[in-house]
């Protein structure tokens, strides 16, 4: 079997030395009941032919994005990753290496880890960024604890205009720790007023920029609101290329940022996995959750980069630690990173532009189709249309046209008849011309 | 050795950080002008400059290929990280994960679009549960940790669904720091049981602290001495008999995964994590994927979203109004690490059922095998065979006036990668070796060739060497105490 | 003069009038090594003998400070906060944490004193 490399001599060697005839003898502390005689009912070991065959088939059962028109987003955003992206990634000194517990031989980790954190930090306007989350939802659920620690209190208000994935997992973890979660009903007129549910006892305000819908908001009265209230915001972002474009949450008064960044660097992979972005005001530091790298130098004087303030982390602190997590998702983190490299301060804000240009061009194209209606008067590269019929149905129809039009508002929500007719369409940087006009034709034909 | 004038050393070449170098105007991607359009974004444009620097795509590659070149490795050497899994991450898993097909498909396209990556969900969910002897697996944690949660969060529903309000978790003084933690962020209770002189769970004090507010005991095994619980039957029926649930972590799957079934040991919760056992990388800290295979009486509570198949094909549940079951929530976007998941099947077929069972078999026998070969130098913290690792402590270091941390840093040196250090924390100054089984015995030796003549060296009395090390790595000991005092954490002009 | 008394759990207080000072041993700053952040009280905060008043952490530990009397925090020393090196040069001295309105003067009687303090250690060694 080609990844073992122990000989069938070599193990004659090796339990000799040990003492032992056989490798059974290894496993005697195993209670006899439960040593399997033989191997599981499971397919024996493959070539490599062999299962690029098995694995090949089952994705060919699948609709590829890259091969048709696609406007899907809500969360998870197609765009074009440069071809060094996906090489350097795959060094196997990066792939293959393991969290960077031994700064000596882990500067490149370290040092490419500094520069996402700084970057991080940048974009969303904040003071201090940690070295990478699982992902937006659950980075969110973290800020939402972490307000809690800091204000000592245990009320958490959710608008409506946060994906309902981060919802159910802000709710999921709320209850468990004992926060009440106040969430508002889905937000898709844009007319919800946040202000009456914050008072004396509110931990913080969650809150997404542009939100679900794709609207694009000022948060900064909501922040001095919260700020009066002794309540922290949480500003969350699912499209990070959104932030080269549009004043970013600490510019309104964020105290601390959650957000995806698979928008750069990150394939779409089925939704899985991507890279959460947490950012934060400096004097918050100790209570982030998660990994930070620090500068320091070495005992011959030469800069160089350790993880540092763990005691704050699981491995030190138990119990007591600001979260439980451990891996967090550092590939995708240096995918992030060297994305935005690549593009850098016009880059980044050429491709931002680039994306909002083309989804003004699809939406103004969409509007012309009879029966549809852009709710949105603002978004960035995602809007909301109401259609004449149920969204669910639509896609399916588009889809057996070799068009994935976009997602409707009732995946999320199957039980709420006022959002049935909706459908949030996403454009990039990948749309083209022809592409918008497919999709506005193969509408027509469908409503 | 006199320095040279740039302080690069051949290979080893100094790499400022990005903000260092470029300006605003160079990119490294050539992108179309936007079209000119009336723009929507309500007067909220960013104004200012971001200060992100702007570099050529050849000065990027470099940069990063520099930054590559001061890391370790498991592609470029030994690496015996206990409790870690650091095995070979075949290429293969890569490739297959961007298969046009399964890397871009989207969450959310409509199902009928992506009935081969649910066939490929559900087909690694049969893999686990054929393995672990698990009815039962809840997918989408996306991480070892996540899974603790995961699974605790589980077994509270369960509970509570019974309207029985357990408030403490039971947790060895050996386990992993995740495991208290998770406990905690699952608004329980945490109560420490000892261990025993052989390095296992102490079951008269675990009997004793059992009770009716007990939830569950979590349990590594083997556990992070590499040792096999012995009594683990009669643990599982003590907590059983308790009313409480027995979570395993599983981070040490890889000794067993082939040979012994966790569901054949009375357990109940298990998560694993598919970036140890089953070989996808772990890219420096992460992604990870620690799907949780439950029992009977737990599977209902499975959080959203899962994947069923019927007559229209697979489908996945993502609302509890579509569910037939009690799911307790979701704990994560979308439907799991699937870029993982890819790998790990890659993976798992490559190697199939009689192939995971000698992965088993050799990862114990090379961890015996430098037990065995290292007993004489350094000294082992229990008697009798280990699993897939091997623990020693530092009374072979006693009055030479080196570490456990000097041992290792010595270890960079000789070009191999520290083992885990003061870990578990129920020895003093633990070295945990895992060699895993995708080592060969030349590695291995050579490995036991560097730690005996370090250990001959400390015997010595050449305590300076050992202060020193490393020399020859990119950097030398960092001042951490400086760092943590004055945290620097971005870079600033 | 002032009286000092030792826990086991290696603080001390040193009793002044009706107020007390309160720090960590020498043998406590060894055992953490180099300190790198001290968290402390709020002034006025309520605490019962035995409550944690401040946390002081290393690299790679992080450590309750419990109290050893019952008492008001009167005032912090927020010189250690700024430089936590301060405790590791003079622990019993300037590098002590917080002084406390005692509820009861009397209350430090049973702890250890200095010679006893002294033997406890040894017997950890």
């Amino acid at each position: 079997m080609r990844y073992l490399p122990l000989t069938d001599d070599d193990r004659r060697q090796m339990l000799a030395a040990i003492g032992v005839a056989t490798v059974d003898e290894l496993f005697r502390d195993v209670p006899a009941a439960a040593r399997l005689p033989a191997p599981v009912d499971l397919p024996r070991h493959a070539g490599e032919c062999a299962v690029e065959r098995t694995l090949g088939a089952m994705a060919r059962k699948n609709l590829s994005p890259s091969e048709v028109p696609c406007f899907l987003g809500a969360g998870i955003y197609r765009h074009h990753v440069p071809a060094a992206v996906d090489h350097l990634i795959q060094r196997g000194e990066f792939l293959t290496a393991y969290t960077p517990y031994q700064p000596e031989v882990s500067q490149g980790t370290l040092q490419y880890l500094f520069e996402f954190q700084t970057q991080v930090a940048m974009i969303t306007g904040m003071e201090v960024a940690n070295a990478s989350m699982y992902d937006g939802a659950t980075v969110c659920a973290e800020a939402v604890m972490m307000a809690a620690r800091v204000s000592r209190r245990n009320r958490v208000v959710v608008s409506g205009g946060l994906h309902p994935h981060y919802l159910d997992v802000v709710r999921t973890y709320a209850r468990f720790l004992g926060l009440d979660c106040v969430d508002l009903p889905p937000d898709w007129a844009g007319d919800e007023d946040l202000a009456p549910s914050i008072d004396g006892a509110t931990a913080c305000v969650a809150v997404q920029n542009p939100d679900f819908y794709g609207r694009v908001h000022d948060y900064s009265a909501l922040a001095q609101r919260c700020q009066e209230a002794g309540a922290l915001l949480v500003v969350t972002v699912t499209e990070p290329v959104s932030l080269g474009l549009l004043k970013p949450p600490g510019e309104m008064g964020a105290d601390i940022v959650a957000a995806e960044g698979q928008g750069l660097g990150g394939a779409p992979s089925f939704g899985g996995p991507t890279v959460g972005l947490m950012a934060a005001r400096n004097k918050f530091v100790r209570q982030l959750p998660g990994r930070l790298v620090g500068e320091t130098v070495d005992v011959d004087g030469r800069r160089g980069y350790v993880l540092t303030l763990s005691t704050r982390e699981q491995h030190i602190r138990r119990e007591k630690a600001t979260s439980n997590i451990c891996t967090n998702s550092g590939l995708c983190a240096l995918a992030f990173t060297i994305h935005l490299t690549l593009l850098g301060e016009h880059g980044f804000r050429q491709l931002a532009q680039l994306n909002h240009a083309t989804a003004v061009s699809l939406a103004d194209r969409l509007a012309k189709v009879p029966g549809i209606e852009v709710l949105n008067e603002t978004y960035f590269n995602e809007f909301t249309l109401r259609l004449p019929k149920p969204g669910a149905g639509v896609v399916e129809a588009l889809a057996e046209r070799g068009i994935l039009g976009g997602v409707p508002v009732s995946r999320f929500h199957p039980e709420r008849e006022e959002v049935r007719n909706l459908m949030l369409v996403a454009a990039s940087e990948l749309t083209t011309e022809d592409d918008a006009a497919a999709f506005a034709d193969a509408l027509e034909e469908v409503l | 050795m006199a320095e040279t004038a740039s302080g690069n050393k051949a290979l080893f070449v100094e790499e400022p950080l990005i903000f260092e170098q470029g300006d605003d105007a160079t990119s490294g991607v050539d992108l179309p002008a936007p079209p000119t359009v009336k723009n929507r974004l309500g007067g909220l444009e960013r104004e200012g400059r971001i200060g992100l620097p702007g570099l050529a795509e050849p000065e990027v590659v470099r940069h990063y290929l520099r930054l590559s070149q001061r890391n370790y490795s498991i592609d470029g050497g030994f690496y015996p990280l206990g409790s870690c899994t650091m095995k070979y991450n075949p290429r293969l898993n890569e490739k297959m994960a961007r298969l046009k097909g399964l890397g871009d498909l989207h969450p959310l396209q409509p199902m009928s679009t992506v009935q081969g990556a649910l066939e490929l969900i559900d087909t690694l969910a049969h893999w686990l549960k054929v393995l672990t002897g698990m009815p039962a697996v809840a997918m989408t944690p996306a991480a070892g940790a996540h899974g603790e949660l995961t699974g605790l969060m589980t077994i509270r529903a369960a509970h509570e669904d019974r309207g029985d309000a357990r408030k403490r978790v039971l947790v060895p003084e050996s386990a992993h720091g995740t495991n208290p933690a998770s406990a905690a962020a699952c608004g329980y209770e945490v109560d420490p049981v000892p261990a025993n002189d052989r390095g296992r769970v102490d079951l008269a004090a675990l009997k004793a602290k059992l009770g009716p507010d007990v939830a569950a005991l979590m349990l590594t095994n083997p556990n992070t001495c590499g040792l096999f619980e012995t009594d683990i039957l009669e643990i599982a029926a003590a907590v059983h008999g308790a009313g409480a649930y027995f979570y395993c972590d599983g981070a040490n799957l890889n000794a067993i995964v082939g040979r012994v079934r966790p569901g054949d040991l009375g357990i109940d919760c298990m998560h694993m994590n598919l970036h140890k056992t089953f070989s996808t990388p772990h890219g420096g800290g992460g992604p990870g994927s620690g799907p949780v295979v439950l029992s009977a009486p737990l599977a209902p509570f499975a959080p959203l979203p899962y994947v069923v198949h019927g007559a229209e094909g697979f489908r996945l549940v993502e609302h509890y109004t579509e569910s037939d079951a009690k799911p307790f929530g979701r704990v994560k976007g979308f439907h799991g690490q699937f870029g993982v998941f890819v790998r790990a099947l890659a993976y798992m077929m490559s190697m199939g059922a009689d192939g995971l069972r000698q992965v088993a078999e050799d990862a114990v026998l090379n961890a015996n095998y430098l037990l065995a070969r290292l007993s004489g130098d350094l000294t082992p913290s229990f008697e009798g065979p280990c699993m897939h690792e091997a623990l020693f402590d530092d009374r072979f270091l006693k009055d030479t006036g080196v570490s456990t941390l000097d041992f290792a840093k010595a270890l960079i040196d000789e070009g191999f990668h520290p083992m885990t250090m003061y870990f578990p924390l129920v020895v003093h100054g633990a070295m945990l070796m895992e060699p895993t089984e995708t080592e060969s015995k030349g590695t291995l030796d050579a490995y036991i060739a560097s730690v005996k003549a370090l250990a001959a060296r400390a015997k010595a009395g050449e305590a300076d060497y050992f202060h020193q090390a490393p020399v020859h790595s990119p950097r030398r000991r960092l001042d951490e105490t400086a760092a943590a005092r004055k945290p620097v954490l971005r870079w600033a002009k | 003069m002032a009286i000092t008394r030792f826990t086991k759990e290696h603080e001390w207080v040193r009793i002044e009038g009706d107020e007390g000072v309160v720090g960590i041993t020498s043998y406590a700053q060894e055992q953490l090594g180099d300190l790198v952040y001290i968290e402390l009280p709020e002034i006025g905060a309520e605490i019962a003998a035995g409550d944690q008043l401040a946390v002081v952490e290393s690299v790679k530990a992080a450590s309750e400070v419990y109290s050893p009397v019952s008492g008001t925090v009167a005032a912090t020393n927020q010189a250690v906060a700024d430089n936590p090196a301060q405790v590791n040069a003079d622990p019993l001295g300037e590098g002590w944490f917080v002084r406390l309105k005692l509820r009861d003067p009397d209350e430090a009687e049973g702890l250890m004193d200095e010679d006893a303090y002294a033997v406890y250690c040894e017997g950890l060694a």
